[in-house]
């Protein structure tokens, strides 16, 4: 019973990133634009956030400052996000090249200024942030392992952006114009919409979303920040696709990519995969090698929004 | 050369030299004192001896090829961000083949090693292409996968069969495995002091541009080419025409992972004494590769001169670390140009008003004078 709560509270630290960011791009492609720039917008987002707990956490302490590096963290997104944007939307770009660009300057800028900053290209800090037990919510038998127990207050933070972004997209004005836009924005157009300004929510949320994703993966599996996210802003592109661009799909989509990298990270404290003895090399591949596999299954019939990735032209009215 | 060939060369000059101001600021702004001298030496250094010449080309063998890879693509409708593990895998192939086979004559052997790691290439690259042809999961996705799959199974290949205890990393290759020099090495070496020391620059740059010229008339100049250009332009039409879309996909990814398997042998068989690191990134000629295709506007021959512009950068930004400044700079740099590569397009449409504009008031002159 002890490992299988630990399997479920090591699956919320990989997941809750995973699908916040997810949601992220959710945002984005609904509103019509392609963000394979996630990666590079959760690094910046990581980089900046870890970078003031890193040089504010003598003065301040606990719960507050990650707060405060959280919002640090969304504020970059948002910034990076605006290139993409101006790029994406106003001049008409190839939103794939852009993205990519975003992609290869993060990683690159992170180490550059922390080389400046520290001298190396890592940013220490310290975790004190895992709640060993929710009060009252902790000793609530079965669940209260499984769910308030070894936790961060990010991992709530995920559950209620979910909600909220359900809610946004699919039962407000704005998330119906949003998906107007994503899907025929001509039409959108046509009736009073602002193609532009809708496309710029989008992008602009997915980025605050990807930039608070970086903190939020990076705090619970190290101390070091170092310039990556291993690869996780496109396993989030992978999340969105397999959960078929729905919030409750992409939930499960999550839980299930948090579980393979809770395997693929600590197969070693898991008693029966350790006896089948295994190479690492294996178990480090096994997500990617399931998401093809996944995505092998599940694209024939895409449900992705019809104009996404396309520039919106008036002209083509 | 015509003018639409005009505008391409000076809209790349324009986003080459907004991404290099930028990054001037950057080093202003990090340490006014040395941001000039730094400047200066990555736009200069490459060109100070015939040496650093040859080591210009010597890096550029590699992303010359990638380029290709990615350039190929994106000319057939696809998008290749695969180059990294088809590098990756050409890498391994062709390392292990020249350490392995030593009863191969050393030729025999070069050229064994190439070939097996254009075919491993093909093999990986084929797997996007198979998923995006039958399976309709888009290419990018799956090339991000395969790339992350390709440099796990390549760390374990590593280890497993070909791994260095001391140095932690893959053996080192037998001397006679590495590509000749076939004379560069006379012509790009330091003109004076006693050891004469010359650029490790082979055989390879030569590969690289027959390769690309290769491309060039492929595309350019066969059915083939034609018709995978056609399927990049408009699938539906193509299929209408009696194209089978399909295997078209599955040959173009199959192609663009030779080209990039190419590039990893060619890398690794420098004579640099060279060795694959077990380390959990992902290979970055594969990403360098699109900064290259896009420079050089994903045109075969483009690609030669924009592979070697980057090389360039890259050998001035690694020697610019004498002032304090980390080699990141010009990956910023080539980020920022990578971006501004996405206003391309904005920048042709001004130059060909601005020029169409001035040409259209002198004919006017002209006839008004006539």
């Amino acid at each position: 019973m002890n490992m299988f709560y630990f399997i479920a509270q090591h699956t919320m630290v990989f997941m809750i990133p995973l699908m916040i960011v997810a949601l992220g791009g959710l945002f984005a492609e609904k509103s019509g634009v392609v963000n394979i720039a996630l990666e590079g917008k959760m690094i910046m987002g990581a980089f900046t956030g870890i970078l003031f707990i890193s040089t504010f956490q003598d003065r301040l302490s606990g719960q507050p400052i990650l707060i405060l590096g959280l919002f640090v963290a969304l504020s970059t997104g948002v910034l990076v996000s605006l290139f993409h944007a101006y790029a994406a939307i106003n001049l008409k770009a190839n939103q794939i090249i852009s993205g990519i660009s975003i992609n290869m300057f993060a990683p690159a800028f992170a180490v550059y200024v922390s080389r400046l900053i520290t001298g190396t290209q890592n940013v220490h800090f310290s975790n004190q942030f895992r709640i060993e037990s929710v009060p009252v919510f902790g000793d609530i038998p079965i669940l209260g392992p499984l769910l308030f127990q070894n936790t961060y207050i990010t991992t709530y933070l995920g559950f209620i952006i979910l909600a909220v972004s359900a809610f946004v997209l699919f039962k407000t004005k704005f998330g119906l114009r949003l998906r107007a836009c994503g899907e025929h924005p001509q039409a959108a157009d046509s009736v009073g919409v602002s193609v532009v300004k809708m496309r710029y929510s989008g992008v602009l949320i997915s980025g605050a979303l990807a930039g608070l994703g970086g903190v939020i993966y990076t705090i619970p599996i190290t101390t070091v920040f170092s310039g990556t996210v291993s690869g996780y802003g496109f396993l989030a592109l992978a999340v969105l696709i397999f959960g078929g661009w729905r919030p409750g799909r992409i939930l499960f989509a999550a839980f299930f990519f948090g579980l393979m990298q809770t395997v693929a990270s600590s197969y070693a404290a898991i008693d029966f995969l350790r006896e089948l003895e295994i190479p690492a090399h294996f178990y480090r591949m096994s997500p990617f090698i399931a998401t093809l596999i996944v995505l092998a299954f599940t694209s024939k019939n895409t449900m992705a929004p019809k104009a996404v990735g396309q520039p919106y032209d008036k002209g083509g009215r | 050369m015509n003018r639409d060939g005009i505008f391409n060369f000076l809209s790349s000059i324009i986003v080459i030299i907004a991404g290099l101001l930028i990054g001037f600021i950057i080093l202003l702004i990090s340490d006014a004192g040395q941001a000039i001298p730094a400047f200066m030496t990555i736009l200069t250094f490459g060109a100070t001896s015939m040496r650093n010449v040859g080591d210009v080309l010597l890096l550029a063998t590699p992303i010359i090829l990638t380029g290709l890879s990615v350039a190929f693509a994106f000319r057939t409708g696809l998008f290749n961000i695969g180059a990294s593990g088809q590098f990756t895998f050409g890498a391994f192939v062709a390392i292990y083949i020249s350490i392995e086979f030593t009863f191969l004559p050393p030729p025999v052997r070069i050229l064994t090693s190439i070939l097996a790691a254009a075919v491993v290439g093909a093999l990986w690259g084929a797997i996007p292409g198979m998923l995006k042809a039958y399976r309709n999961v888009h290419e990018v996705i799956s090339c991000i996968m395969t790339n992350y799959v390709a440099m796990f199974f390549v760390n374990f290949m590593i280890i497993s069969f070909i791994f260095d205890q001391g140095r932690g990393t893959s053996q080192a290759l037998p001397s006679d495995s590495n590509l000749p020099s076939a004379g560069l090495g006379y012509i790009f070496r330091e003109p004076f002091g006693a050891a004469y020391r010359s650029s490790h620059v082979n055989i390879g740059i030569i590969i690289a541009i027959l390769i690309a010229i290769l491309v060039y008339i492929i595309l350019e100049k066969t059915t083939f080419g034609y018709e995978l250009k056609a399927c990049g332009f408009n699938k539906s039409a193509a299929k209408y025409a009696g194209i089978n879309e399909n295997r078209n996909i599955i040959t173009s990814m199959m192609f663009c992972g030779a080209l990039a398997g190419i590039g990893g042998a060619l890398n690794y068989m420098n004579g640099t004494g060279l060795s694959m690191s077990i380390i959990d990134s992902l290979a970055t000629e594969g990403f360098t590769g699109i900064s290259v295709a896009f420079l050089g506007l994903n045109h075969p021959i483009g690609i030669i001169f924009s592979g070697i512009l980057v090389s360039y950068l890259y050998l001035g930004g690694a020697r610019m670390q004498v002032f304090g400044f980390s080699i990141e700079l010009v990956e910023i740099v080539i980020s920022v140009i990578i971006y501004f590569c996405a206003f391309v397009f904005l920048v042709k449409s001004f130059l060909g008003k601005t020029l169409r504009g001035q040409g259209k008031k002198e004919s006017s002159k002209e006839g008004g004078e006539a």
